[in-house]
C-alpha cells in the first residue's frame, strides 16, 4: 500500500448530469514522473482538480500514503503537500512577481505582520535556484506567458511539495526553457518528489516520464512503463485508433504571390523583415518565444501597424493600419492566446463566429438572425466543433473545441490569406490532426497560409518554406527540402544545445 | 540557408531612471492635478490657501475618507457597495433615537453601538453576496433601498434635531483636544489602520488576490467567500462609525441623511486610482482622491461659481482628473518600456 504516495480508486465525477470521469484509478509512486495522457476532454484536468481538492469526487476514494483522505478545498490538499501548475495560468495580474509566489502564505513576523523583506529575499533565492531572471517587483500582468509560467513553477517549488502536478507546463516555453524545466523536474524526482506530468508532446514524455497512465473519454485505459511503449502505442491508447499521418501537408503547386512584405519593421519589436507568400503555400515562421514572430503577424494584420517597410497584398501596395482594413483585403489572423484575443468566452458559438463579419449579416444596421445562424452553423460543421448546439457559450468548450471555433470564425470571413499563430498549442492529438488536415485542404484550395509555430515537427511537417526569426530579425530561410531541426534551431538561437526537444 | 547575426538590441530607457521612479509612484498624476488646482484657485481667491480653510476642508472630507476607504476595500475585490449611504442613514437615525431617549449614556457607547449596528447591516450585504450568490451591484442596490426604507419606518418620518442631542455628543466630532478636530484624527487613524491591514496582513493581501484573479485565489487556498464577506462587513462597520460622526457633526438625524453619498465614495476611490475591475488600489491614493473632492467642493464656493453650476462643475473636474491621470500614466509607461 505505502509503495504509492497517492492512490485514487474508482473515481467518478459528473457535472450537471454529464459524467466526465468514470471509475478512474490512478497510483503514483514517490520519486517518479508519471505522465497523464489523453485527448482534450478525456478528463485529465478534472482528475487533477480532484487531486488538488478543487472538485470533490462523487464516488471513489483517495489514499495518501495508504490513508484515506478527503480534500474539501485547495487549501487541504496543499497542506498535504500537493502543488499544481494549471493549464490556465493562475497568477494574480495586479500583484508583483514575488508576492505571486507567496500569495496566500506570505511569510509573517512574530507579530503576524507580513514580512516583506523576507518575502522578497526568499523569492529572489528561489528564482536564483531555478535559474530564472525576473524583476521581483514587476507586476505579473506585464510578464510574457513563458515568464508567467516560470513564476507558477517557482510558486509550486516554494511549497516543498511532495506531489507536484504540472498541467501542460511546456506548451509556451522555448527549447532552452524546456531544458531548464526538465533539469529541475529531474532534480526534484531524485529528491523523492512524485510528479504528475501532463503534456501533449509525446516526445517530452519519452524523455522525462517513468510511467504513463492513459485516459480516454473519462475512463481509465491503462498504465504502462514508458520503456515498454512506443509512440504509436500511446496514440492508439489515447484515441482508440492509429493516426498515421500527423502532418499531412499535400504538395500543391504554388500560385501567384498573395502577400509580400518588404523591409517591414516596427521600432522596438522587429526589423527588416521581407518575404513572399504564394497562394497554396504554407510559410512556417519559426523561432523562440519572443523572437518577434507574433509582432510581425500583428503588424501585417494592422493590430500594431508597422512603422517601416511595405506590404503588398495580391500585387497592390497597401498601408494596413487597422484590422478592419486587413479583413477587407482578405486577411484573417488567428491569434495565439485564444482566451485573450481569439474568443469572447461569455458569448455563444454563433456570436463568436459571426463577429468579424457582422456587417454582412446586417441590413440597415439590424442583424438578420437567420443569415448569421446559417453561416455560423456551416462554419462550425466544417470545423467539426463538438458542442451541444451553436448557442453554447464559448467558455464551456474544451480547449481544442475553442480553437476550432476561432478557426471557424475566421474561415467564415472567406479569407484569401490566413495567418495562424500557434494553431495547435495545447490541443490534443486528434484535434491537432484535424487542424493540420484542414490547413492542408485550405492550401490546396489556394489559400495562402502564414503559420507561426514553436513546435519543430509541426514547422517541418506543414511548411513549404520556413523563415526563422531571432530577436526581431530574420536569421534564416529554408525550403522544405533544406529544412532540418538542426538548421532551424541554430538559426533561432546559438545557445541551445540541440537535442533537448527530442 | 542564410544565417546572419542580428545586431545587438539596445534597451531604449533603463528602468532605473527618474521617469521610472515617478511611474512607480502611482499617485503622481493626481498629486500634480491637486497642485495645479490649488495654485489656480489661490490665484482667484487668496483666502483659499489659509490654515483655517484647509482645516475646514479636512473636517468636510473626514467622513468621506472613512467611507471611501471602506468602499475601496470592496472595489479591490471587484465588488461595489452602493448601500453605504443608507447604512449611514439608518445607523444615524437609530443612534440618534437612542441618544434622545437616553441622553446620559457614555459617548463611547454610542460609537460602539453605531459600529455594531453597521456591522450587522454590512454582514447582511455580505451574506446576500456570498451565500445568495447575488452580484454585489444588485445586492447592494437592493439594500440601498431596504435600509433607506427602514429609516422611514423606524423614524416614522420624524427628525432628530440639535436640541434633542446632548452637548458632549455634539463635541465628539468637533472637539479639538489634540489640536485637530477629533473627526479628522479619527479619519487619520482609520486610514492608518486600513493601510496596515491592506499592506501588512495576509487577509489584506488576500483582498488584492481575490480581486485580481478569483480563481487563482481559490487555487492558492485563499478562502474567497470569506474575504468577500469580510469586506462588506468592514464596509458596514466603518459606515456605522461614519454615521455616529455624521450625527455629531450635523447635529441631526434626518430621513435623507447621507442620501446620494455612495457616489461620492465611489468617486473618491476611483479618482484615487482604485481600479473598478479589481485588484488595484492604495490608501494614499484614496486619501488624495477624497482631498481632491473636498478641494473642488470648497473652491467652487470660494471662486463664486453659481450654485446651479456647482454639481456639474464638480463632475467635470472629477472626469478631467481621472482622464489626465490615465493619460500621464500611459505616456510615462510608453516611454518607460
Amino acid at each position: 500500500m505505502s509503495e504509492h504516495i497517492l492512490e485514487l480508486q474508482k473515481i467518478s465525477k459528473s457535472f450537471s448530469g454529464v459524467e466526465v470521469l468514470h471509475e478512474v484509478s490512478f497510483a503514483l509512486r514517490t520519486g517518479e514522473v508519471h505522465a497523464l495522457l489523453g485527448e482534450n476532454g478525456a478528463g485529465k484536468s478534472t482528475l487533477v482538480k480532484i487531486i488538488t481538492g478543487v472538485h470533490q469526487p462523487d464516488k471513489g476514494e483517495i489514499f495518501l500514503n495508504g490513508v484515506p483522505v478527503h480534500f474539501g478545498d485547495a487549501r487541504d490538499s496543499r497542506q498535504a503537500g500537493i502543488a499544481a501548475i494549471y493549464q490556465e495560468l493562475s497568477l494574480f495580474p495586479d500583484l508583483d512577481v514575488a508576492e505571486n509566489i507567496f500569495a496566500g502564505r506570505q511569510p509573517l513576523t512574530l507579530g503576524k505582520r507580513v514580512d516583506w523583506r523576507k518575502l522578497y529575499a526568499e523569492a529572489g533565492k528561489l528564482l536564483d535556484s531555478l535559474g530564472v531572471k525576473l524583476d521581483l517587483k514587476q507586476k505579473a500582468r506585464s510578464l510574457s506567458i513563458a515568464q508567467q509560467q516560470m513564476v507558477e513553477i517557482a510558486r509550486a517549488f516554494s511549497i516543498n511539495a511532495r506531489i507536484l502536478i504540472m498541467d501542460e507546463p511546456t506548451s509556451s516555453l522555448t527549447l532552452s526553457e524546456v531544458a531548464d524545466l526538465f533539469r529541475l523536474v529531474r532534480r526534484l524526482r531524485s529528491e523523492g518528489t512524485a510528479i504528475i506530468f501532463i503534456s501533449h508532446r509525446l516526445e517530452e514524455l519519452f524523455e522525462l516520464a517513468d510511467r504513463v497512465t492513459v485516459l480516454r473519454d473519462g475512463s481509465y485505459v491503462d498504465t504502462k512503463s514508458m520503456s515498454d511503449v512506443k509512440r504509436d502505442d500511446l496514440i492508439r491508447m489515447m484515441v482508440g485508433r492509429t493516426i498515421s499521418n500527423l502532418f499531412p501537408k499535400q504538395d500543391v503547386p504554388a500560385g501567384d504571390v498573395a502577400l509580400k512584405v518588404e523591409h517591414l519593421g516596427r521600432a522596438g519589436s522587429f526589423h527588416d523583415v521581407s518575404f513572399e507568400l504564394r497562394r497554396g503555400e504554407i510559410l512556417g515562421l519559426a523561432g523562440l518565444v519572443g523572437a518577434g514572430r507574433t509582432n510581425v503577424a500583428r503588424a501585417i494584420f494592422g493590430v500594431e501597424p508597422a512603422t517601416q517597410g511595405k506590404i503588398q497584398v495580391e500585387g497592390r501596395e497597401v498601408p494596413i493600419t487597422s484590422p478592419q482594413q486587413a479583413i477587407a483585403l482578405g486577411l484573417a489572423y488567428v491569434p495565439e492566446d485564444r482566451q485573450l484575443h481569439g474568443l469572447i468566452p461569455a458569448m455563444h458559438i454563433t456570436s463568436n463566429i459571426s463577429l468579424p463579419m457582422l456587417h454582412q449579416h446586417a441590413r440597415a444596421g439590424w442583424l438578420r438572425d437567420r443569415s448569421e445562424r446559417k453561416s455560423a452553423y456551416d462554419a462550425a460543421c466544417q470545423m467539426e466543433v463538438r458542442a451541444n448546439n451553436i448557442w453554447q457559450l464559448a467558455r464551456e468548450l474544451s480547449g481544442g473545441n475553442q480553437q476550432k471555433v476561432v478557426l471557424a470564425k475566421w474561415l467564415s470571413t472567406n479569407p484569401r490569406i490566413l495567418i495562424l499563430d500557434e494553431p495547435t498549442r495545447g490541443i490534443d492529438v486528434g484535434t491537432k490532426a484535424a487542424v493540420h488536415g484542414l490547413m492542408s485542404k485550405l492550401a490546396a484550395e489556394g489559400m495562402a497560409i502564414l503559420m507561426i509555430s514553436s513546435e519543430l515537427p509541426e514547422i517541418l511537417g506543414m511548411s513549404d518554406r520556413v523563415i526563422v526569426m531571432r530577436e526581431g530579425y530574420v536569421t534564416g530561410q529554408f525550403t522544405r527540402a533544406e529544412a532540418t531541426q538542426e538548421k532551424i534551431i541554430s538559426a533561432a538561437t546559438q545557445n541551445v544545445s540541440i537535442g533537448n526537444s527530442q | 540557408m542564410t544565417v546572419q547575426n542580428p545586431p545587438a538590441v539596445q534597451r531604449s530607457i533603463s528602468r532605473n531612471g527618474l521617469l521610472w521612479t515617478l511611474v512607480r509612484f502611482r499617485e503622481a498624476g493626481i498629486s500634480v492635478f491637486i497642485l495645479i488646482l490649488v495654485v489656480a484657485v489661490t490665484l482667484r481667491a487668496p483666502s483659499f490657501l489659509t490654515v483655517d480653510n484647509f482645516e475646514d476642508i479636512l473636517l468636510n472630507i473626514s467622513i468621506l475618507t472613512i467611507v471611501a476607504l471602506a468602499q475601496t476595500m470592496v472595489i479591490i475585490t471587484h465588488g461595489i457597495d452602493l448601500s453605504v449611504s443608507s447604512m449611514i442613514g439608518l445607523v444615524a437615525m437609530m443612534v440618534a433615537f437612542v441618544l434622545k431617549q437616553n441622553p446620559e449614556i457614555p459617548i463611547v457607547a454610542t460609537v460602539v453601538l453605531g459600529m455594531a449596528l453597521g456591522t450587522v447591516l454590512g454582514s447582511f450585504n455580505g451574506l446576500i453576496i456570498t451565500f445568495g450568490k447575488v452580484p454585489p451591484i444588485i445586492a447592494t442596490l437592493g439594500t440601498l433601498s431596504i435600509y433607506r426604507g427602514l429609516v422611514f419606518y423606524y423614524s416614522q418620518g420624524t427628525w432628530i434635531n440639535s436640541f434633542e442631542l446632548p452637548r458632549s455628543f455634539k463635541l465628539l466630532s468637533k472637539g479639538t483636544p489634540l489640536g485637530l478636530p477629533n473627526m479628522v484624527i479619527v479619519a487619520i487613524i482609520v486610514a492608518a489602520v486600513v493601510y496596515y491591514f491592506l499592506n501588512y496582513t495576509r487577509t489584506g493581501r488576500d483582498i488584492f488576490a481575490v480581486g485580481s484573479n478569483p480563481d487563482a485565489a481559490q487555487f492558492a487556498g485563499i478562502r474567497k467567500q470569506r474575504i468577500i464577506f469580510l469586506v462588506y462587513l468592514i464596509s458596514g462597520l466603518l459606515c456605522g462609525l461614519a454615521a455616529v460622526l455624521w450625527v455629531s457633526r450635523f447635529e441631526s438625524a434626518q430621513t435623507n441623511t447621507a442620501l446620494g453619498f455612495e457616489l461620492q465614495t465611489v468617486a473618491a476611490s476611483v479618482v484615487g486610482g482604485v481600479s473598478i475591475s479589481g485588484g488595484v488600489g492604495t490608501v494614499p491614493g484614496v486619501l488624495l482622491g477624497a482631498l481632491l473632492l473636498g478641494i473642488i467642493q470648497n473652491s467652487l464656493t470660494l471662486i463664486r461659481i453659481s450654485p446651479f453650476w456647482q454639481l456639474a462643475a464638480q463632475g467635470l473636474l472629477i472626469l478631467i482628473a481621472v482622464i489626465s491621470d490615465k493619460w500621464i500614466l500611459s505616456r510615462v509607461e510608453r516611454t518607460g518600456k
